[in-house]
């Protein structure tokens, strides 16, 4: 079966490494790499495959057979699984090639390559599965392979809290999305996509009463209800408001995995969650204003966000929730095929980016501040260059992928009604700002003076090729994207009737070429914006964040989401958790359990004196128990 | 003819010997000696009761009892033995190690 060898040979890896981690060592990339590769050229012939013929679905076996409960571990391979495994495989092939010079040296080396194979595989099971409940263990999968690469470094206390805080938030999410699953399987009787894509105009009609355990009564469509269910654990996925405070702290991991797991694949498993469940969404247009609203607020205020931060890392995950966002609205306005689009390029340029920042940390050891940078144009050539590439495709600049495919999603946007006209206003002001964030990082990092420090100043240069190759591929990629008509390649020919895809043609027509020029004008606004602010007027920077103090200080303390999320989720929570444990734990449980044991020692240790050990004190005992069962007998 | 009760009586007299020679002595050899007389109280019961019943099976029984008792003494005066060779003592109340 080579459709299964595609998630199985990533996993072949990790079961290799994990096992054997100890003696392969520095040697792990040699068996993590060839597996990558091999599921990348599998990955190509599917993708060849479908390009040219129906989707394949095919069921490797049983898994789950218990009464109408009939769950099976098979594979659905249309366009869309197709391009999303060659996305997966090409971003975590480079990120594989990468790895080998950012992680050279460190005690991890073959625990990390272990980990990111799991996760490979996860998510090739994820992007390929043919029922829900396949989807969700996956979608829990790359869960905890980003929790565990997330706490890489466990021995610092900052990794550790950031894993714990993106497992707990993604929980959050999660739990929605399980509740989503059980009720479709309540609803249709079936987890296979195929048979509740085919049943859900039937079930259209029919409503669930909300209110019923109060005994009240407030009726909403039963797919509106699965819809938004699901989309709550696309919402913890994908980072979106108000679950987006995971991604950010998520940096504290490896670079690597930031490109892989929460730029490229991971984070877009909430999109992709969207697109693939487009018939049940289409027909719960509420749910829909809710995924498209949801996704414009996150692509403005993670914008906001972006603008000041000082960690260069942090900076361009702000910029990934914000570009994630803008795919969550386009699938909300049912331009799914301009959502996933935008998510491939965006897989493209945001993982270049990252490893951009990869490759400055590394050669500043380990120093992510961009107040602290400045003046590295001319040491780190390839990095910069490329990181032009990144940042221009990612403020849509013309002829760049993210030109392309950001313009596809306003030109949706613009022709899907009033809510779109809206968001599409929303979606130009966050390109606007995305160009102004990407360009100030790149002209604080790079232009001016070198801030950098002394100790290093000299001996700053150009990492090892096996971080720079990548750098160039991804760069290509970036621009490349943006040329293959992948809009036009998702909608199948002709439409599959009661298919899976439910993706409509894309639309284009005039409102294009008049959205395409303002789109433009605005990424190119940014970058002026930025030019002018960070290069020809370094002192300006102060000057406005000083005018606007409350404004900065807004954005910089991240509209203290954290904040509130502590004061009144995090900080109650933990002084229950102590309470329970103090009042409840330790003086009722411990207690009542120390207590018998003790009574037993107390009981014990008076007992024994009764054993002296002389035969004659037991025979003596004998004797007149004899005598009294005998005078009982006798005298009764 | 000698009622049953004589009998009845010499033996609960015996036994209750042994009993007592069982609890007060501090002589292991007296305590295992005082054991055999508990025994053979039970043998002139046996005895007496066949006699008086006419039944053979109580001598047949007193037989039995007296080879087991030979045997029993074989093997209670070889732990003795090797108590003392142990211990260098035969008062029980020195032997009181089977506790806590």
């Amino acid at each position: 079966m080579k459709y299964a060898l595609i998630p199985l040979l990533p996993f072949a890896a990790f079961i290799v490494i994990g096992l054997f981690g100890h003696w392969i060592r520095e040697r792990a990339h040699w068996i993590a790499v060839p597996a990558v590769a091999g599921s990348f050229l599998l990955s190509l012939f599917t993708f060849a495959e479908i390009a040219n013929g129906p989707p394949i679905h095919v069921t490797l076996y049983s898994w789950i057979t218990s009464g109408a409960f009939d769950v099976s571990i098979g594979f659905y391979i249309d366009r869309l699984t197709a391009v999303m495994l060659l996305l997966v495989t090409i971003v975590s092939g480079l990120v594989h090639v990468y790895t080998i010079g950012y992680m050279h040296g460190e005690p991890g080396y073959a625990r990390f390559f272990a980990y990111v194979a799991l996760f490979t595989f996860s998510m090739l099971m994820l992007v390929m599965a043919d029922n829900f409940l396949q989807l969700y263990v996956f979608w829990e999968a790359v869960g905890l392979c980003s929790y565990l690469l997330i706490g890489h470094w466990y021995d610092r206390k900052s990794a550790c809290d950031a894993a714990t805080k993106a497992f707990v938030v993604n929980r959050v999410g999660d739990f929605g999305f399980g509740l989503g699953v059980m009720l479709i399987f309540v609803t249709f009787g079936s987890l296979q996509y195929d048979q509740v894509f085919a049943r859900a105009i039937l079930v259209d009609s029919q409503t669930i009463n909300l209110l019923k355990p109060l005994g009240g009564e407030w009726l909403i469509g039963t797919l509106t209800v699965i819809c938004l269910l699901l989309f709550a654990g696309a919402v913890g996925k994908s980072a979106q408001v108000p679950l987006h405070v995971w991604l950010p702290d998520a940096m504290e991991g490896p670079t690597p995995i930031s490109a892989l797991i929460h730029a490229a694949t991971m984070v877009t498993a909430g999109v992709f969650l969207v697109a693939r469940l487009a018939p049940l969404y289409n027909l719960a247009p509420a749910a829909m204003d809710v995924v498209a609203v949801t996704g414009g607020l996150t692509a403005i205020f993670a914008a906001t966000i972006a603008l000041t931060q000082n960690d260069i890392k942090r900076v361009v995950a702000y910029s990934t929730v914000s570009q994630l966002g803008y795919m969550m609205m386009a699938c909300g306005l049912g331009a799914y095929t301009a959502g996933i689009y935008h998510l491939l390029t965006h897989g493209a340029f945001k993982a270049l980016l990252f490893l951009c920042c990869g490759s400055i940390i590394i050669a500043l050891h380990h120093e992510q501040d961009m107040r602290r940078m400045g003046g590295l144009k001319d040491k780190l050539p390839i990095t910069y260059w490329t990181m032009v590439v990144g940042s221009l495709a990612l403020s849509g600049f013309p002829f760049t992928a993210g030109f392309f495919s950001k313009d596809e999603i306003l030109v949706e946007a613009w022709s899907s009604g009033p809510l779109g006209q809206v968001l599409s206003v929303v979606g130009l002001l966050t390109a606007f700002l995305t160009a102004f964030y990407s360009f100030r990082l790149l002209f604080v990092a790079f232009h001016g003076e070198s801030r950098v420090d002394p100790r290093y100043r000299e001996h700053v240069n150009e990492p090892s090729p096996t971080m720079t190759v990548p750098l160039v591929i991804l760069a290509v990629l970036s621009i490349v994207t943006g040329y293959l008509e992948i809009p036009l390649f998702l909608v199948p020919t002709p439409p599959a009737p009661g298919g899976v895809a439910g993706f409509s043609p894309p639309l284009g027509g005039d409102v294009g070429t008049w959205t395409m020029l303002v789109a433009s004008l605005m990424g190119i606004a940014g970058i002026v914006a930025a030019y002018i602010i960070y290069v020809r007027s370094p002192m300006l920077p102060q000057r406005l964040a000083e005018k606007w103090k409350q404004a900065y200080a807004l954005s910089f303390n991240k509209w203290y989401v954290d904040e509130l999320y502590d004061r009144t989720i995090v900080k109650p929570t933990v002084d229950l958790a102590n309470g329970l444990w103090r009042k409840v734990d330790v003086a009722v449980i411990d207690a009542l359990v120390n207590g018998v044991g003790s009574a037993t020692m107390l009981w014990g240790r008076t007992m024994r004196l009764i054993q002296s050990g002389e035969v004659q004190h037991y025979a003596l005992a004998m004797a007149l128990g004899a005598v009294v069962i005998l005078g009982v007998y006798l005298l009764f | 003819m000698i009622p049953l009760s004589y009998y009845m009586i010499l033996s609960a007299i015996v036994f209750v010997t042994g009993v007592v020679g069982v609890l007060i002595r501090r002589n292991i050899i007296m305590i295992l000696l005082s054991i055999e007389l508990m025994l053979n109280a039970t043998n002139i019961n046996f005895v007496a009761f066949s006699y008086y019943l006419d039944n053979i099976a109580g001598q047949v029984f007193v037989f039995f009892a007296l080879t087991v008792a030979a045997a029993e003494v074989a093997v209670g005066l070889a732990i003795i033995i090797a108590l003392h060779r142990g211990k260098a003592t035969v008062n029980v109340a020195e032997l009181n190690l089977m506790k806590w």
